[in-house]
Parts: C-alpha cells; sequence; structure tokens
C-alpha cells in the first residue's frame, strides 16, 4: 500500500519547469494574451487548446521569445525558466531558444542534407568537439526523432525529399539535438496523415521522459491523447487549466465544456 | 445543456437515443404497476401480458446499446456529452433489470392464483410497488430536467421501500410458522417482495446517474443501507 501511494505520489507532483505571471501580450493596440497565469510542469506534455486567434500561438511563442521578432509585439509579465527570467536583458534568445525549442505546423526542414539538418543546431552552439562526436549527436537525436531507421542508410540525401510524416519527425529530431529542455509544438501534425500523427504522438509520449512538451493543437483528441494537462484559451484568457481527464470529463467553466463538445460558446 | 452542438446531427444522435431512454421508462413504469395489479387481482391474464412485454424493454436496451456504441465510434463524446453517454448506458441497464424483475412477478403471480391468498400481503406488495414506480417515473423527470436534487431525493426514498420490504418480511416469516400451507405461497410472495425491492435498487442507481450526469460528480454520501433481513434470523 505505502510503495503504491508512493508511486502515484511521485507521478502527481511534478517539478515547475516555466511559470508564467501576469502575462499580457499586444500587437499594436490589440490586446491578445489577457493577464494569463499558468505552470508549465516538466516531464509532462502540457496541449494548449482553444479556437482560432484565442492566443495559444501567441503565447506558445512568448514561451521561446518568437514574438521578439514580430515588428509591434509587446510581451508583459515574468516568464520564468527554471527560477530564471527569461526576458532578462542578459539572455540571449538564441542561447534561449536552445533551451526551448521549437517544432512548427508544417515541416521545415533546410534546404540541407537529413544529416545537416540535424547537426546545425549543435554546431553553432558548438556542442561537438570532432566529427565522431558530431556523429553520435546526430545518431542520438534521429533515433529519438524515431526517424533513424528510416534514414540511416541516406543521411547526404536531402532532408527536403523525405515525406510529410518523415520531415516532421527529422524537424523534431533538428529541435531535440541541441538537447532543450522545452520543446515547444505549434499544432506539429496538422499536415500529417493518420500514421504518421500516430508516429510524432508517441514520439511525443517517449519525449516527456526527459522534457517538458508543450503542444498546441486544434485537435481535441490529439489532445486529449498526448497531454497531461490541458489550458483552455479563449478571446486571449486562460479560462480553464487542469488535468487532461478532468477538463475532458468534467471541465469546471461552461466556455470550456461548450468549446471541447463542439458547441457554439 | 441548452446550447446546440455546431453539428446539429450530434443533436438529433442524442435526442434520439433519450427518446428511446424515456420510452423504456414507460414501458418499465407500466410493468411494474401491471405486474402489482395482476398480483393484487389475482389476474393470470395481465401477469402473462407484463411476460410477453419484457421483450420490447430488452429489444429498447439492445437498440440503446447498439446506438450508443455508434454514437461514441462516430462522435468521440467529451464532458457532459460523454458524462450523457455514460449515464445512458447506465440507465439503459437498469431499467431492463428492473422489467426482468417484473416479468418474474408477473411470472409468480401465474402460480399464486392457484394458491390459498395469504393475508392481505398482495396489497401491500402494490403499495411496494407503486412507490417505487413513482421513484422511478421521479428519477426519470429528474433525468429529462437535469435535476441532480430531486434525484438526490429519489435515493433518500429507497429508504422507505427497504423499511416496506422488512415490514413484509417479517409477515410472511410469522404466516409460515403459523400454518406450513402458507410456505409454498409465502415463500413466492417473499421472492416478489426482494424483486420490488431489488427494483428501488436499481432506481435509485438511475437517480445516481442523474446526479452524476448533472454534477460531474458521484453522489458522496454513504447510503444507509435499509435491507436488515439478510442478518435477520
Amino acid at each position: 500500500m505505502n510503495d503504491m501511494s508512493r508511486v502515484e505520489r511521485a507521478v502527481e507532483i511534478k517539478q515547475t519547469k516555466m511559470e508564467c505571471r501576469d502575462c499580457h501580450v499586444y500587437y499594436g493596440d490589440t490586446h491578445a494574451i489577457k493577464n494569463v497565469n499558468v505552470d508549465i510542469e516538466d516531464k509532462t506534455v502540457t496541449a494548449f487548446i482553444g479556437p482560432s486567434g484565442c492566443g495559444k500561438s501567441t503565447f506558445l511563442r512568448c514561451l521561446n521569445r518568437m514574438n521578439d521578432t514580430i515588428a509591434g509585439a509587446r510581451v508583459e509579465g515574468s516568464f520564468m525558466l527554471d527560477g530564471e527570467d527569461i526576458y532578462d536583458k542578459r539572455v540571449d534568445p538564441v542561447q534561449l531558444r536552445a533551451k526551448v525549442g521549437m517544432v512548427f505546423q508544417k515541416p521545415n526542414p533546410f534546404p540541407k542534407s537529413i544529416y545537416d539538418n540535424v547537426a546545425y543546431g549543435p554546431r553553432i552552439h558548438g556542442l561537438a568537439r570532432n566529427r565522431a562526436e558530431m556523429d553520435e549527436i546526430v545518431e542520438k537525436a534521429l533515433r529519438r526523432g524515431a526517424i533513424w531507421d528510416e534514414v540511416k542508410d541516406r543521411l547526404d540525401a536531402p532532408g527536403t525529399g523525405l515525406s510529410g510524416g518523415q520531415q516532421q519527425r527529422l524537424c523534431i529530431a533538428r529541435a531535440i539535438a541541441t538537447e532543450p529542455e522545452v520543446l515547444l509544438m505549434d499544432e506539429p501534425c496538422s499536415a500529417l496523415d493518420p500514421i504518421a500523427t500516430a508516429q510524432v504522438e508517441e514520439l511525443i509520449d517517449e519525449l516527456r521522459q526527459n522534457y517538458s512538451v508543450v503542444i498546441v493543437t486544434h485537435s481535441m483528441q490529439q489532445a486529449a491523447r498526448v497531454s497531461q494537462k490541458t489550458a483552455f484559451f479563449h478571446l486571449g484568457q486562460l479560462v480553464e487549466f487542469g488535468e487532461t481527464g478532468q477538463i475532458f470529463t468534467n471541465p469546471e467553466d461552461p466556455r470550456t465544456e461548450s468549446y471541447i463538445t463542439g458547441r457554439i460558446g | 445543456m441548452a446550447q446546440q452542438h455546431i453539428t446539429s446531427v450530434y443533436d438529433r444522435d442524442l435526442e434520439a437515443i433519450q427518446a428511446h431512454i424515456m420510452k423504456m421508462g414507460g414501458l418499465v413504469e407500466a410493468a411494474i404497476m401491471a405486474s402489482a395489479r395482476s398480483l393484487e387481482t389475482r389476474d393470470a391474464d395481465l401477469a402473462n401480458e407484463v411476460r410477453a412485454g419484457d421483450k420490447a424493454i430488452d429489444a429498447l436496451e439492445e437498440l440503446i446499446n447498439q446506438e450508443t456504441a455508434r454514437l461514441i465510434a462516430l462522435r468521440a463524446p467529451t464532458a457532459g456529452d460523454l458524462r450523457l453517454v455514460l449515464t445512458v448506458l447506465k440507465i439503459a441497464s437498469n431499467l431492463e433489470r428492473i422489467g426482468d424483475y417484473a416479468k418474474n412477478i408477473a411470472k409468480r403471480t401465474t402460480v399464486l392464483v392457484d394458491q390459498p391468498q395469504v393475508g392481505d400481503s398482495a396489497a401491500a406488495l402494490r403499495r411496494m410497488a407503486r412507490e417505487v414506480e413513482l421513484m422511478l417515473k421521479d428519477a426519470l423527470d429528474a433525468y429529462i430536467q437535469r435535476d441532480a436534487e430531486l434525484g438526490a431525493d429519489v435515493i433518500e426514498r429507497d429508504h422507505e421501500v427497504d423499511q416496506m420490504y422488512n415490514a413484509l418480511f417479517r409477515q410472511f416469516l410469522t404466516f409460515m410458522a403459523e400454518d406450513p400451507r402458507n410456505i409454498t405461497p409465502c415463500m413466492h410472495l417473499h421472492f416478489i417482495a426482494k424483486n420490488v425491492e431489488r427494483m428501488g435498487d436499481h432506481v435509485t442507481s438511475i437517480a445516481e446517474q442523474v446526479v452524476y450526469l448533472v454534477t460531474g460528480n458521484r453522489p458522496d454520501e454513504m447510503r444507509p443501507k435499509g435491507d436488515v433481513t439478510s442478518t435477520t434470523a
């Protein structure tokens, strides 16, 4: 009995990886994110769901300062990664994005070989001292990306020649090659068929052993399948944030209920 | 849930399943009262009607099971819709069991019409059945109106049915002790009383489903155990 409860507790108590407080985002005069507070747990998949334009992607992009690159975007509030403010002036966004990796909706491999796609990040961050070490990093990332067996005999072939599902897994391998601590995924499966989607979802679950994963998805079923925590955004606000099973069986907020059951909200 | 789904056919599917539940509930309510009346009026024809009528109840349960499985497969219901689908399945299964008990009462009635009458227990049984039928009616009303309070009230009332059963149980023991010729009819009457008491438990289970459907939580407090006969010597 005691062992059992200890195991359960180990699952339940997770360390907070990212702590976001009083977050606001403005695009010019548009108030896109309104006072969002959320804790991203370590070794957990957190799903952001909500209708188009609700701010979920905007908020996701705050987590590795991707909004810095958008003219007119203004971010307020505190975003802490392991207790350190990621918007601090001393933080180099490039270094930050090595720690907080990102995978986009459309697979976007570089017009380079499969090998170089994965080696690019480790190379610019100086993670390998020689070719042998780089080979090791590339193989490890491709294995974790669940694509190694499919590409190991053609690492010099262009990454753009792979199928859509393979390209997306290559992009995931590229994102994890720099050993990030958090992986952000913005609708990573929306351009994939069900088989490739299942492979990516299986991969997300494996990545959870080592990383904190945050995924934006329009597929409610995907959120239900892959995440342990779900956040529902609506009109720039975080309406409800809770355990995924609870959100999908007994949501507290009527707006969450309306959205996930497919009603007009 | 007054709000409509964006996909209107989803609403129609859910409404169709609930309509089947209400139809099934109506048939079961009628079966409870008809079986009790056949016992009181010693009407073998009516009893046979109840026995034959159980087929329709079983068929409706099967239909509900099929349509619910289909809806789960095609619509992947969540939240309130998911709870609705889960409770529909359980309510259908409870109604089917109540129908079986009514059928069993009718079956025993066809035996009892050839046996000497024992006291006024048939009238007491009809009153007990009437109480259960009213509880079922309220439980189904609570379901349609999404009224958790009425559901909780039904759960409370099962205690009264249990008390009625306890009283009858003692009465039958006395009758059997008085005259061994009473044993055969009393055994049947006792099974009938137990059937009605079990019906009450199934109605309670339906009412619990209503509370879960509306609130998302099971009724928390432990229900008092009203049937004490299993520990009565």
